[in-house]
């Protein structure tokens, strides 16, 4: 059967698709621009001058609170994901007795968190960090009535998004640190290098940019997910403040409600467009960033050359 | 896991290794390294056995033999660095400057701040000229003014320091192969070791730094006791005082450098110093 496809046909098959995809690709993000650019006004971003009517109202939502509110929460998710992250990958790839039954289990325990569905961390961030760390605190400030902590919030989102993308960051940076050629970790030994000093000063240096991009596409992750943010503190509108223990807006939850849910579609569709424009651009500079840092993941080798 | 901690000669005679080089040819300079019947198992493979070696104080030893005989081996036990390989087992004992290398209770980090080495292949950090000499002191707590000296010592010491005086700011591996090798011999220089393990330093290299490299080691005598791996019979003779012959995990025989090549005792050494084998 095999033999009887002509060999010019599979490179053109496989091209076809491939072409495809990446057309696919291109038209989303020019039609996108396409679509939205009449509604990038500067109201758009900012808002209207007399900002008078309703909160609800789709019409007086502008682009700068659902920025603040994603870099918000996706800044807090950074903090605690990364020393989370490395501070795991160091001992899965420094401490952990190598090939050992518990590295394997931790490994694979990391790995099963990654491919746990993200309605799970919604659920678990409602019933752990709402429910019982934010209950907890307010059970100990004695005042049961009016929550402060026990409530969806944005740092209750933060964290459960951090816990959903902590293995992209372990991962990546396992594989930066595993990637550090040994002649540096044997030069730094010979120099009467503790191992703290060996990862401080030589692994996780040259490690970095590995971490960097494991920690973007983190982010990348996290920047344009949803789903855990519909029980964790994710609102229409706020009261325009950020804190911690408040609801926040959010870009991604924004498109969600809007495409699905809105009361006047007409007159939320070019609030929609700019908050799609904008979530498609925030993935493509988190992505363009992931590549350049890629591109320079192995220091050491590229200036060998 | 001792056995012996005092080091009598007696046993070394009696195992028949030729080494009354040590007392008739006896090197003026005191002892610096003393290894006794140091036995090294590489899991099950015994990579050394019953190894046993004086090393005089600012002299040049040359360890040489075929490939896979234990020079290197021999080489790591003496700063421990044999400690990375997992399943590798000791017995028997060195002593560096008096200190029992394979105590459990020798803190290994000052050991090898004392018991320098340089590797076959030279590995700069991927760091700037500067910060490479500077890592050992820095680590060491050293920092400021003192440290800016200290750099620029070991790097004169390395003879390195007129070519890299503008570049101190320059990544390492920028500098050629030959002075890439001289910048580590610089590093490990300035912290200050009584000793430098050199494993095959000029292996990797064009004629012209290999040539600076030997240089280099007959400077450093003067201050250093270098105990040096080589394939390369011509740079024993060159530039060792002493050579010391291993084959098969076995010290063969070891003397005065001239006396091994001109006069050697075994007929297994004569074979190799010749070229009949290895």
């Amino acid at each position: 059967m095999i033999r009887r496809i002509p060999d010019w046909m599979f490179p053109r098959l496989t091209g076809a698709v491939a072409w495809a995809l990446a057309g696919l690709v291109l038209s989303l993000i020019l039609g996108i621009s396409w679509m939205a650019w009449p509604h990038l006004s500067w109201a758009a971003w900012v808002g209207p001058g007399g900002r008078a009517s309703n909160p609800l109202d789709p019409r007086s939502v502008c682009l700068a609170p659902l920025l603040i509110g994603t870099a918000a929460r996706t800044f807090l998710m950074s903090l605690a994901v990364i020393p989370m992250g490395i501070l795991t990958a160091v001992y899965l790839a420094e401490y952990a007795p190598s090939g050992s039954r518990m590295a394997r289990t931790l490994r694979w325990l990391v790995q099963v968190l990654a491919g746990v569905p993200s309605v799970i961390f919604g659920l678990f961030g409602l019933g752990f960090f709402v429910g019982v760390v934010g209950g907890g605190l307010d059970r100990w400030n004695g005042d049961l009535a009016s929550p402060v902590w026990g409530r969806p919030a944005l740092l209750w989102a933060s964290l459960t998004m951090a816990l959903m993308t902590v293995p992209v960051v372990v991962v990546a940076t396992e594989e930066a640190l595993r990637s550090v050629p040994r002649d540096l970790r044997v030069a730094a030994i010979a120099l009467g290098a503790t191992r703290l000093q060996v990862l401080m000063r030589i692994l996780l240096p040259n490690a970095l940019p590995g971490i960097a991009t494991g920690v973007i596409l983190a982010i990348g992750r996290a920047s344009g997910e949803v789903v855990p943010l519909l029980f964790t503190g994710a609102a229409v509108a706020t009261q325009g403040s950020v804190a911690l223990n408040e609801r926040f807006m959010d870009l991604a939850y924004q498109v969600f409600v809007l495409s699905t849910q809105s009361p006047d579609p007409q007159a939320s569709r070019p609030l929609l467009l700019t908050s799609v424009w904008a979530l498609v651009f925030l993935s493509l500079l988190l992505n363009a960033g992931a590549a350049i840092l890629r591109s320079r993941a192995t220091p050491a080798a590229r200036d060998r050359l | 896991m001792l056995a012996q901690r005092s080091f009598d000669h007696g046993p070394l005679r009696r195992r028949g290794i030729a080494f009354d080089t040590v007392t008739s040819e006896a090197p003026q300079n005191p002892v610096c390294i003393e290894i006794q019947s140091l036995s090294l198992w590489d899991g099950a493979t015994q990579a050394l056995r019953s190894v046993s070696l004086i090393v005089p104080e600012r002299q040049v030893t040359a360890l040489i033999g075929p490939s896979g005989c234990g020079k290197s081996s021999l080489l790591r036990c003496l700063n421990r660095m044999n400690d990375l390989i997992p399943g590798a087992r000791v017995s028997g004992g060195c002593r560096v400057g008096g200190v029992d290398v394979q105590d459990h209770r020798v803190d290994v980090t000052q050991l090898r701040r004392r018991v320098g080495m340089i590797f076959q292949k030279s590995n700069p950090f991927p760091q700037s000229v500067f910060d490479n000499v500077a890592f050992g002191l820095r680590i060491g707590g050293c920092s400021g003014s003192e440290l800016e000296g200290r750099v620029e010592s070991a790097l004169q010491r390395a003879a390195l320091w007129d070519e890299v005086r503008d570049r101190l700011g320059e990544s390492a591996l920028r500098l050629s192969g030959g002075q890439q090798q001289r910048l580590c011999i610089a590093r490990a220089v300035a912290v200050e070791p009584e000793v430098l393990l050199m494993d095959e330093p000029a292996s990797a290299l064009d004629p012209v730094s290999v040539g600076r490299i030997e240089d280099l080691i007959r400077e450093l005598r003067e201050d250093y006791t270098i105990l040096m791996v080589t394939h390369h019979m011509q740079q024993a003779a060159r530039l060792s005082d002493q050579t010391a012959f291993l084959h098969q995990g076995e010290l063969v025989e070891v003397g005065r450098t001239d006396s091994i090549f001109s006069q050697p005792r075994d007929p297994r050494t004569e074979d190799y110093v010749t070229g009949r084998f290895g």
